[in-house]
């Protein structure tokens, strides 16, 4: 049997399931601190270029890649941003239980772009495309439920904003954190903890 | 020692949390449905009425309603100052454009997100998880696996207070806390994912040696009841939304996600 | 799937020729193992570390996946059946009671294995209370279990696992991160459970000298988990005591290492007035009143709750005292009217008090070995060639030195030990704070630590420890600082 080969199993095992929820709770709180943090700077970023506010989303939108990175299973990404939102929904913040529609949609947005390659590709470049989605979800979502009545030009610059910000705080951060969480070794029981095998001290 | 042999009922005056979602739900997904500040207030005003029937704790209430209000307030300002030009022009500079339709705009959507966000709160303040997950699971019959799975890593996240403090120790005593604030904070929360991730992965070990998992059905050691009560809340939060609507329809404020 | 034998309390397990290698790893973690186990037999798994032996007794609870977290190749039988199919006959404790408590109430915890062995909710509670009488937990079911002892949560566990009723139950360490008091109910709770219910029980730990009483068979695993010995506990330590101490198991009745030291203590460094310390949000224990000076070893003791950990925090100046002083001699301080240690910068704790934490991993900030060490001597601003001679010398004496590009969260418990010590000392303090240093440790690893310390103490540093080892305490303290006592101090010796 050879010992590298990467065996294809879609279905969660019980460490899948504690570790992805271990990460999406923690993201979760992140959301929190950022409901409350986002205000001021999002009032300075929109005084600035209306529509602008839109760069702070990216920090919503990284629990659904980073638990698909660390996972790398079918619905991992759906998972993890849903499982962010309600907590950052229980706690309590100023769009109520649409905060959960909002995961939903966003961690769909992720879902669907890791689904497109197959659940095979993990690198660099898939990390930034699902962060991206999953911000012209959000931005989207945003728009049509909140921001009704805007100009043309809010729309477009929260749009362009939003994606740029998925891509990289939800993409390229993402990446970078898990690859430092496999060089820890904490990723052991995890495929994405195996390959680019961390500096091991056995062999 | 207790000797009783029963389910304990200590939480049997409290609502199934499975009920309360719902609820807000229900009411959330009425008023988003239209941006107009008559169905707003109607449904606050009601929801104020339901809350002070059901006794909800009104001093955490005011802490996080006030931090709601808040961010309320804000999205309004970015609406009045931003927000699609109509009627009469106030104040014109670059981009900013505040017109009668934005102003009148803007309260709709402060009233709007206070009468959305104040539901979850109100309903959520004294939800233990463990009630959540057991209605979750065995009412709205979602996975087990996953339910539970969840309930454990949201427990285990709670205890990782005293790490985060041990790892601020340890940065003071090895001689880097004395600057680079963010940086070291960064670097503080790596190292608490580290361990959260390290735990996690321990605690999906034990609950496996206890058998989680092995079968495809389980029992549940503590009942999830959903009787008349819950079946009160769920009707009188649609009675909320289904009294806002018809106020907002009938006096021509209907603004079906803001196509007017 | 082939069903269970009926009525058979204890469980039969066997093992031909089984290899089990871990997914992503070159070598095999066990090759070759035979190995026979009749039903209520009580066997202690003896070996050094690294022989593979959580690896067994995680496939004989059937927790081994062979699709995606290993290789297997062989047999591996409980009752007949492949483990994954025998769950119902089969509980594991393992060692690290924190990680294993899983609800936030007791009674709910203990009553997690029946959920989720479909009994009726009819049974769970009558049995949660048995269970709880069992093993000595007389907590109300709605106790919470974030408030329990480590000897508690791992009593918990136990009981949790007890309720199912297995007929194989596994230990993995049960009582290598506790107190001697915890050691003690945990391995009385085991007796009185394996007793009434004659299940086979298999156990792992290196501190034998509480678990030899228990068992009837030893078997001892060699470096590629084969069996090396097997036999009478009287027997195998019999033939294979001196292979064992140099595995490092605490082999009982072994020498203790003698110490010869030159107690001339200095000058003091750190002086205690009334010192009350404690966390900011529990009690405080009070009225100490103690000098720690060059040269000399102190050593804090005192039951589970009385303090220790906030003292060594407060010592280390990481911690502000909650009432009365503690201050460092003029000579020592960094500057005249800044005599407590919580109001120093970091950087000049660092030449000053270095700490040791009991989790070694809360002290790691970088990304191997080699930048570990390093970290102390560059935040002093050395230059480099100092800072690599300082590194090599350490990586030296601790045998670091094959590790100095591993990542620090790889390595074994004993090694982390090693080099959380050693980065304290990197930068070379006059006094050195640790938390607990020996908790888990086998027997090499203690000896070293044990020799280590003393060495520097000899050498003009002032070494703290809080700890519960008995053993180490009396070789090492010239001084003990007794908590759960107020104004307690037994005197230099």
């Amino acid at each position: 049997m050879a010992s590298q080969s990467i065996r294809r199993v879609y279905r969660w095992r019980v460490v899948d399931i504690v570790v992805a929820s271990v990460l999406a709770v923690a993201s979760g709180m992140v959301f929190v601190v950022w409901n409350i943090a986002s205000n001021p700077i999002g009032a300075s970023l929109s005084a600035v270029l209306p529509g602008l506010q839109a760069l702070m989303g990216g920090m919503w939108l990284f629990a659904g890649v980073l638990t698909a990175l660390v996972i790398r299973k079918p619905g991992a990404a759906l998972y993890g941003e849903l499982v962010a939102a309600t907590v950052s929904a229980l706690v309590g913040n100023q769009w109520g239980v649409m905060t959960i529609e909002s995961g939903l949609v966003q961690g769909l947005a992720a879902e669907l772009v890791f689904a497109a390659f197959l659940y095979r590709k993990w690198g660099l470049p898939v990390a930034l495309l699902a962060g991206a989605a999953a911000g012209l979800g959000m931005a989207l979502n945003d728009l049509i439920l909140w921001y009704v009545g805007s100009a043309v030009t809010f729309w477009t610059i929260y749009i362009v904003a939003g994606v740029v910000s998925g891509a990289i705080i939800a993409g390229a951060l993402s990446w970078y954190v898990v690859r430092g969480l496999a060089k820890t070794g904490a990723l052991s029981r995890f495929a994405s903890g195996r390959v680019g095998a961390p500096a091991d001290a056995r062999p | 020692m207790s000797t009783i042999a029963t389910v304990p009922t200590e939480h049997d005056t409290n609502i199934n949390p499975v009920a309360k979602l719902l609820a807000a739900s229900a009411i959330t997904v009425g008023l988003v449905l239209s941006v107009d500040w008559m169905s707003a207030l109607t449904a606050l005003i009601l929801e104020i009425a339901l809350l002070l029937v059901l006794r909800v704790r009104l001093r955490a209430l005011a802490k996080r309603g006030a931090l709601i209000a808040v961010a309320a307030a804000m999205t309004a300002v970015t609406i009045a100052l931003y927000g699609v030009r109509s009627g009469t022009v106030h104040w014109h500079f670059l981009l900013i454009t505040v017109s009668d339709g934005s102003l009148s705009l803007a309260i709709a959507t402060f009233l709007r997100v206070l009468a959305i966000a104040l539901p979850a709160v109100f309903l959520f303040i004294d939800t233990d998880p463990t009630e959540l997950a057991d209605g979750l699971g065995q009412v709205v019959r979602l996975p087990a696996r996953f339910v539970l799975g969840a309930l454990a890593g949201v427990r285990m996240i709670g205890l990782l207070g005293q790490d985060w403090q041990y790892l601020g120790y340890a940065r003071r005593a090895r001689g880097v806390a004395d600057h680079a604030r963010i940086r070291r904070a960064a670097g503080q929360a790596f190292a608490l994912l580290v361990f959260a991730v390290r735990r996690g992965t321990m605690l999906a070990t034990a609950m496996e040696a206890r058998g989680f998992g092995a079968h495809p059905t389980r029992t549940w050691a503590r009942p999830s009841p959903f009787g008349w009560r819950e079946v009160a809340l769920i009707v009188a939060a649609i009675g909320i939304v289904a009294i806002a609507i018809t106020a907002s329809v009938v006096t021509g404020h209907w603004n079906f996600i803001g196509t007017q | 799937m082939t069903p269970p034998p009926r009525h058979t309390r204890g469980a039969a397990v066997l093992a031909r020729d089984w290899h089990w290698r871990h997914a992503g790893r070159a070598q095999w973690a066990v090759s070759g193992l035979d190995l026979t186990i009749e039903p209520g037999e009580r066997v202690l798994l003896l070996g050094a570390s690294g022989s593979g032996k959580s690896t067994l007794l995680q496939g004989f609870a059937g927790l081994l996946d062979s699709d995606e977290d290993g290789d297997e190749s062989g047999v591996l039988l409980v009752d007949g059946g492949p483990p994954a199919e025998r769950r119902n006959r089969i509980g594991m404790v393992l060692q690290n009671p924190d990680a294993q408590v899983i609800l936030s109430r007791v009674g709910d915890d203990v009553a997690f294995g029946m959920e989720n062995f479909r009994v009726p909710r009819a049974e769970i509670w009558p049995r949660v209370q048995q269970v709880l009488a069992a093993t000595g937990l007389n907590l109300p079911v709605r106790h919470d279990t974030s408030h329990l002892s480590g000897g508690q949560k791992q009593r918990l566990a136990l009981a949790g696992v007890l309720a199912m009723n297995p007929g194989l139950l596994l230990l993995d360490e049960p009582t290598a991160n506790l107190d001697p008091a915890g050691v003690g109910e945990v391995r009385d709770a085991v007796v009185a459970a394996v007793e009434r219910s004659g299940s086979t029980l298999i156990v792992i730990e290196h501190r034998t000298a509480a678990w030899l009483p228990v068992v009837n068979r030893v078997i001892v695993l060699g470096h590629t988990g084969h069996v090396v010995a097997d036999g009478s506990p009287e027997e195998i330590l019999d033939r294979q005591r001196e292979d064992l101490r140099r595995a490092g198991v605490w082999v009982p009745g072994a020498d203790l290492p003698v110490l010869a030291r030159n107690r001339v203590p200095g000058t003091p460094l750190l002086r205690a007035d009334g010192l009350s310390v404690g966390y900011p949000s529990s009690a405080a224990t009070g009225g100490l009143d103690f000098e720690i000076s060059r040269g000399t070893t102190t050593v804090v003791t005192g039951p589970n709750g009385a303090g220790k950990s906030a003292l060594a925090l407060t010592l280390g100046g990481l911690l502000p005292p909650r009432g009365g002083h503690l201050s460092a001699d003029p000579g020592f301080a960094p500057s005249a009217h800044r005599r407590e240690p919580v109001r120093w910068r970091s950087r000049e704790l660092l030449t000053r008090i270095g700490s040791v934490f009991q989790n070694p991993e809360h002290q790691f900030l970088t990304g191997s070995v080699l930048d570990e060490l390093a970290l102390g001597p560059r935040a002093l601003k050395q230059d480099s060639a100092t800072v690599t001679a300082v590194c090599t010398e350490l990586m030296e004496r601790l045998h670091l030195a094959h590790l100095a590009q591993a990542n620090p969260y790889t390595l074994s418990g004993g090694e982390q030990r090693r080099l959380s010590v050693a980065t304290v000392l990197a930068t070379k303090p006059e006094t050195v704070m640790l938390d607990e240093p020996t908790f888990g440790q086998d027997r090499n690893t203690w000896e070293e630590l044990l020799h280590l310390l003393a060495d520097i103490a000899e050498h003009g540093t002032a070494v703290v420890a809080v700890t519960h080892d008995a053993d180490f305490a009396a070789l090492l303290a010239d001084q003990q600082i007794e908590l759960g006592q107020y104004d307690a101090l037994a005197g230099p010796r």
